[in-house]
Parts: C-alpha cells; structure tokens; sequence
C-alpha cells in the first residue's frame, strides 16, 4: 500500500471542536480546551456572526494540525461546509459530527453514515433502524 | 487487454515449464490467503458497521443529556458561568491517547481518553450551582468517552474500507490477469516442448532407415566380391588363364577395364 496513511501513535493527542456556544462550553467544563503559547484555542465558537470562511480556516488548521487526533464537529456547522467534510478522507484526525442543542440530529446528513447507507443498502444495518 | 490469449514472452524450455509452474502455484497460494485476508476484513468491517450505527444513535442520547445537564447548571449557576469557564482554559486536561491495533495485517488506530492533571475548573459554581456543574461536568466527560469510542470506530472504518479495496482489487488481479496468463505461458511451453518431441522422432526415424539402406547395399558389394573372388579361385585351381575363365563364366559380364585388348 503506497498510499497508507502513517498512524501515529503518540502518547497524547488533543480534541478540536467546531459548534455552538453552549456545546463548546459544556466540553470545556468536561476540560477539553486547550490553548497554546500563541493564544490559540482548539475549539471555534460558532454564532450568528461567523461567517463560513472562518469555519473552513478553522476546519482545515483542525484537520492539518499534528496534535489533534479527533475533530467534533455541529452538524448544522457540517452541513455549512459539507462540501469540505465530504472531501476529507483521511483516517486521522477523525471528524465526528455531534447534534447540537438546537438543532435535531438527522443521521441521512452524516458523511460517514451516509457512505455507511452507501454500502448497504437495503437491508442494512443502518437502514431498518431509522 | 485480452486476457486469454495473453502470454508471457519466454523461451519454451523444460526449464522455464518448472518456473512457470512454481509461479503459478505461489500465484495460486497467494490468491488463496488474500481471499482468506479479505475475508477476515469483511468480518470485521461488518462488525464495527454495525457498532456505528449503535454507537451514534447512543450519542444522541447522551449529547441530549450532557446538554440538559448545562442548562441546569446555567439555571442554578448564572448564565455567566460560560465566561468563567472560557477564561479559565488553559491546557488540555482530558487528552486522547492513540495505539494501534492489528487485524489482518491492517493497523487500525484506538482511540482512548485520559485524564491529565487535575481540572481547572474546580472553584467554578463556587458562590451557587456547583453541585450541578459538577454534574454538567460528568455529563460531558461521558459524552467524550462516547465520542472518543465513536471516533476509533469510525477511523477503523475509513481504513478497513480503504484496506478492503486494496487487498480486493489484489485478489481480482491474481484470479483474472496473473493465473490465466501463466497457465496460457504453461500451455504454450507444453505444446511447443511436444512438437519438437516429434521433429526428433521423426528425424530419428529417417536416420535409422537411412542406416538400413546402407547396410543392405554393403553386404550386397561383398556378397558380389565374394563370388567374383570364388570363380578367380576356381579358375586358377584349373590352370585355366583368367582370361579364358573370364570369357568360359561370364557371358553376362562384357567388359572389363583389365583387359587391354
């Protein structure tokens, strides 16, 4: 496999979230927030005033950066730059797309879910238990 | 590519017979431990498919109870507990750890969540509330030990998938491009191998008639000595000259180079 993608294992990675205010604060609390030297954070707030351009810098310097292993993503935030989600295709970091408070979780958005759906079709796993 | 009537460019020996044949079996026992490999893949891919779709319906759950959760810690605590939260960020407390797994030879990465240092958020909800940030906060950190279960199986997902095609496309390539053409070169090889088999026994069939004929027409030159040497014999045994034997025996034989006259 000339193309296999190199799995790091280091010892200790961080997690990056892109979503709403309230979701980003609860996992703040849980004490995922980190913040390096440069005052950088590894979490975007995303609110009414955020355009989508800053949520595709920020989800492009999640997915680049070495140190981040898992990237939680809103799936209204998702679905904002779907376009980007759908493309990514590496293994790592990993991009999970989470519900958020106020908006309901609809799996048929999901990348993953949706190429899970893709190979299974009929009676699939994942079809006879929406 | 016409896959029938491809064969390897060699030379018909007895030789490259045995190397094609010790080609082709490793090609054959190749393509049977792929397929068992793929096998094994398909296994487990199913498994884990299976576990997505379980784990992200959980997640609903668990994200509607982490959030419900929040909003009673604002409730109680004040909405500007988010303030003091974010101010309080400084690293990362709960961190993920990576190792590899091995199935099949394909290295699937596991996640898993660990706690490092004490939080900082210990003093938050001081003044009101914290029993319930206290809870806010368990209910996210279970929501994390969801998703962080979520993420290794969704990234064991991508990598089985990817593995999946690669060690299919290999299978498909040894069954349907490299076995027929090594048995076409086989097939090749014998046929040309039988037909010079029968050149040869043709030419040998040829050589020994050629050899017969030759016998024959020498023993019938030293039959014909023999007998001229006889009637020589006779004749001068009789005192006759050679000249006069030769003229009484042999009507037939009219010349002879001996004789000048």
């Amino acid at each position: 496999m000339a193309n296999k993608p190199q799995i790091r294992t280091n010892s200790s990675a961080i997690m990056a979230m892109i979503a709403d205010e309230d979701t980003i604060t609860g996992f703040l609390l849980a004490g995922v927030g980190n913040v390096d030297l440069r005052r950088k954070t590894n979490y975007l707030i995303v609110d009414s005033k955020t355009t989508v351009k800053q949520i595709e810098e920020a989800f492009k310097e999640f997915t680049s950066r070495e140190d981040i292993a898992i990237v939680l993503i809103s799936q209204y935030v998702a679905n904002m730059i779907r376009f980007l989600v759908d493309s990514y295709n590496k293994p790592i970091p990993a991009i999970l797309e989470i519900p958020s408070k106020d908006h309901p979780y609809d799996p048929a958005h999901d990348s993953v879910l949706s190429r899970v759906k893709y190979l299974f079709s009929a009676e699939s796993v994942a079809g006879d238990r929406r | 590519m016409s896959g029938q009537s491809q064969r390897l460019t060699v030379v018909p020996t007895v030789t490259m017979l045995g190397v094609m044949k010790a080609r082709l079996v490793g090609a054959t026992r190749g393509h049977a431990l792929l397929k068992k490999k793929s096998d094994a893949l398909t296994v487990q891919f199913r498994q884990i498919l299976k576990k997505i779709v379980s784990t992200k319906e959980s997640m609903g759950d668990v994200m509607k109870t982490s959030s419900f959760a929040l909003t009673e810690a604002k409730y109680v605590a004040g909405e500007n507990i988010k303030h003091i939260v974010r101010e309080n960020v400084q690293t990362a407390s709960l961190k993920v750890r990576s190792r590899q797994e091995n199935i099949a030879g394909v290295k699937l990465p596991k996640f898993e969540y660990f706690m490092d240092g004490e939080t900082k958020n210990a003093l938050t909800g001081l003044a009101r509330g914290g029993q319930q940030v206290q809870a806010c906060r368990a209910a996210y950190v279970k929501a994390i030990e969801l998703l962080v279960e979520l993420a290794t199986l969704q990234t064991s997902f991508l990598t089985l998938d990817e593995a999946i095609k690669t060690t299919n496309r290999r299978v498909n390539a040894l069954e349907s491009v490299v076995k027929p053409r090594l048995e076409n070169t086989i097939m090749y090889i014998k046929g040309e191998l039988d037909e010079l088999e029968r050149e040869d026994f043709f030419r040998l069939k040829k050589i020994q008639g050629y050899k017969r004929r030759e016998v024959e027409r020498q023993r019938e030159a030293s039959k014909a000595y023999a007998e001229e040497k006889l009637a020589e014999d006779m004749s001068l045994q009789r005192g006759v000259s050679i000249n006069a034997a030769h003229n009484m025996l042999s009507q037939a034989m009219h010349k002879d180079e001996d004789i000048i006259f």
